[in-house]
């Protein structure tokens, strides 16, 4: 390594600590802001000490200059639009297509590679093509496969999952022939075998996630993310600098954990919901209320009475309310109770959401405190403390039955909802979650069933408590 | 085994443990900005597309290089954005002047939602 090469290469070594530190100072929401400056940082240094190497280097053309220039230009610009534009709802559909473009980029960067040193007189050496290979397998797999999980998110492709006869059998043989050919390329130096490999892997991405339903999303959205990671790291072994690796090694442990966290939240194993199965779509079924003798029904006045007398509140939050755009019309709710001096918190499920968080952001987008929206293991044990669980939206978590074997959600964390004194459930109709099984809870004594759209009943609940207490 | 490899390989096994610690103290409230964070962080992958220039002397290395540098410009660029984004919103107490809730669903929502909150608007 030359003397100047290798001042640069210590330049990346900074880089891949900032990005450390960055991430670093995202445990806590009073610094997680610095934390992205700071990774925020690092990333213009290592374009600059990239576009330094460049010009050392002198063998870029004036056409290269304009192509890598107008390129990242027009796709920051892009990148910019998207981030400025985008409707905190649809962040999942961003982040997987932020996850596309990554994955695609390192693909590409490693299939160029192998372009060039193909046409060098020495040929591909052995150890570059375990990762080049690796690179373009799951660069190719996450740019397809995220693309696909982007719309279903976005519903222009159907949430419900896509099965069709033979499609197990033709991903398997998409694996065989992606791994066989870059297997062959081992021994063999052949850029046709490279584009074989490209095409099944963009194939197998697709039918991965074709399968999958939408509700099963903030698992593949997080597994697609520890791929990107890991194909960045790949392309970093490619072209041998640390700033990839370390930072591709950074998203991938972060992608690994959260899949883990999402998976464990909704009691199903990683193989489970990749090999499909029960994850349906975005609707929840629409059966009409049933007049079962057990369930409670209650009006707007009534509930209200519940709540202005409470002293002490918790919100269970569910995809339900993000759907019907009353995460607003919630928080105005909280705030009027808080005003009376109710102590209001909000029980979050960790796959409330569509993607892990994706409550919180939604939450604290409509002005909600974050000392105030309370994690699964750190809410529980205050239900039993509480008036009135007031659910929205939410159904399978908060289930009791998962705390008896023998059903399809045994196991499932939940939240104890059905420990509060009062419980009053906000939902359009008695439609079964995503597990299709009833929710015990609703047929609880304690419990009274405001039948709404969320976002209208949060308006008739303010209204009736302020009428109420004047 | 190459000198350079073992070395590159001990840096990813590192950063790897580094990363399972450093992930693992975050909290849930703040797992999507911390996944579009991490999103910005593998747009680092820009880097390896501007290297392509290096050596990219003729058309197919040209449309590599385009292509990998708009896809990791997007990456890195919207990612650090919606982040800082995101993060803008998480606050210790009640801003002074609350967003009207009227602007975000005026903004609209694809499909079937959105007809869903305009007719609830139309109502109220």
């Amino acid at each position: 390594m030359s003397g100047f090469n290798g001042y640069i290469q210590l330049v990346y070594v900074l880089v891949a600590a900032m990005f450390v530190v960055g991430l670093h100072l995202m445990n806590s929401p009073a610094t997680a802001r610095r934390g992205n400056q700071v990774a925020q940082g690092g990333m213009v240094i290592a374009v600059v000490a990239t576009l330094v190497l460049l010009i050392h280097a002198g063998t870029v053309t004036a056409t290269g200059w304009v192509v890598l220039i107008v390129g990242s230009l027009l796709g920051s610009a892009v990148g910019l639009w998207a981030a400025r534009t985008v409707q905190m709802t649809a962040m999942p559909q961003l982040v997987s297509a932020f996850n596309a473009v990554g994955g695609g980029a390192a693909a590409l960067v490693a299939v160029y590679g192998y372009y060039e040193a193909e046409a060098r007189v020495t040929g591909v050496l052995g150890t570059t093509s375990v990762f080049t290979v690796l690179d373009v397998l799951i660069g190719s797999v996450t740019f397809s496969g995220s693309i696909v999980a982007a719309g279903k998110l976005q519903g222009v492709i159907p949430g419900q999952p896509i099965i069709f006869k033979g499609a197990r059998l033709v991903n398997l043989g998409l694996a065989v022939v992606a791994v066989g050919t870059a297997a062959f390329m081992f021994s063999t130096a052949s850029l046709p075998a490279l584009l074989i490999v490209v095409l099944a892997s963009l194939a197998f991405g697709v039918l991965m996630v074709l399968p999958i339903g939408g509700a099963d999303m903030p698992v593949v959205i997080s597994l697609l993310n520890a791929f990107t990671g890991t194909a960045v790291a790949m392309a970093g072994f490619v072209i041998g600098n640390w700033a990839l690796i370390v930072a591709g090694a950074l998203v991938g442990a972060s992608g690994s954990i959260l899949t883990k966290l999402m998976a464990d939240a909704m009691n199903r194993s990683l193989a489970n919901i990749i090999l499909g199965g029960f994850g349906t779509g975005d609707s929840a079924g629409a059966v009409e209320a049933a007049a079962d003798a057990h369930v409670r029904s209650i009006a707007a006045d009534d509930a209200a009475i519940q709540l202005a007398y409470a002293s002490k509140v918790i919100i269970v939050p569910g995809y339900g309310l993000a759907a019907a755009q009353a995460q607003h019309g919630v928080a105005e709710l909280a705030t009027t109770l808080e005003e009376r001096g109710i102590e209001v918190s909000y029980a979050i499920h960790p796959v409330a959401g569509r993607m892990p968080g994706h409550m919180n952001v939604l939450l604290a987008e409509a002005n909600v405190p974050y000392p105030q929206l309370k994690e699964m293991d750190e809410i529980n044990p205050e239900f039993a403390r509480a008036d009135v669980a007031l659910v929205i939206g939410a159904n399978d978590v908060t289930n009791p039955a998962a705390r008896r074997p023998g059903n399809d959600i045994s196991g499932m964390p939940i939240l104890d909802v059905d420990q509060a004194k009062a419980i009053i459930v906000v939902k359009r109709s008695m439609g079964t979650g995503y597990a299709g099984m009833e929710n015990e809870l609703y047929f609880d004594p304690k419990t009274s069933m405001f039948f709404a759209d969320a976002k209208k009943a949060m308006t008739e609940l303010t209204a009736a408590v302020k009428t109420l207490v004047g | 085994m190459s000198t350079a490899l073992l070395t590159d390989l001990t840096i990813f096994i590192l950063a790897l443990l580094v990363g399972i610690e450093v992930i693992g103290k975050v909290p849930a409230t703040l797992h999507t900005p911390l996944m579009s964070a991490t999103n910005a962080i593998h747009g680092i992958v820009l880097v390896g597309a501007l290297l392509i220039g290096l050596t990219a002397h003729n058309a197919v290395g040209y449309v590599i290089a385009f292509i990998a540098a708009f896809f990791a410009g997007a990456n890195v660029v919207g990612g650090y954005v919606v982040t800082g984004r995101m993060l803008k919103m998480f606050r210790r107490k009640p801003a002074q002047a609350p967003e009207q809730p009227e602007l975000a669903a005026a903004n609209g929502h694809k499909g079937l939602k959105g007809l869903v909150s305009r007719m609830s608007r139309t109502e109220s």
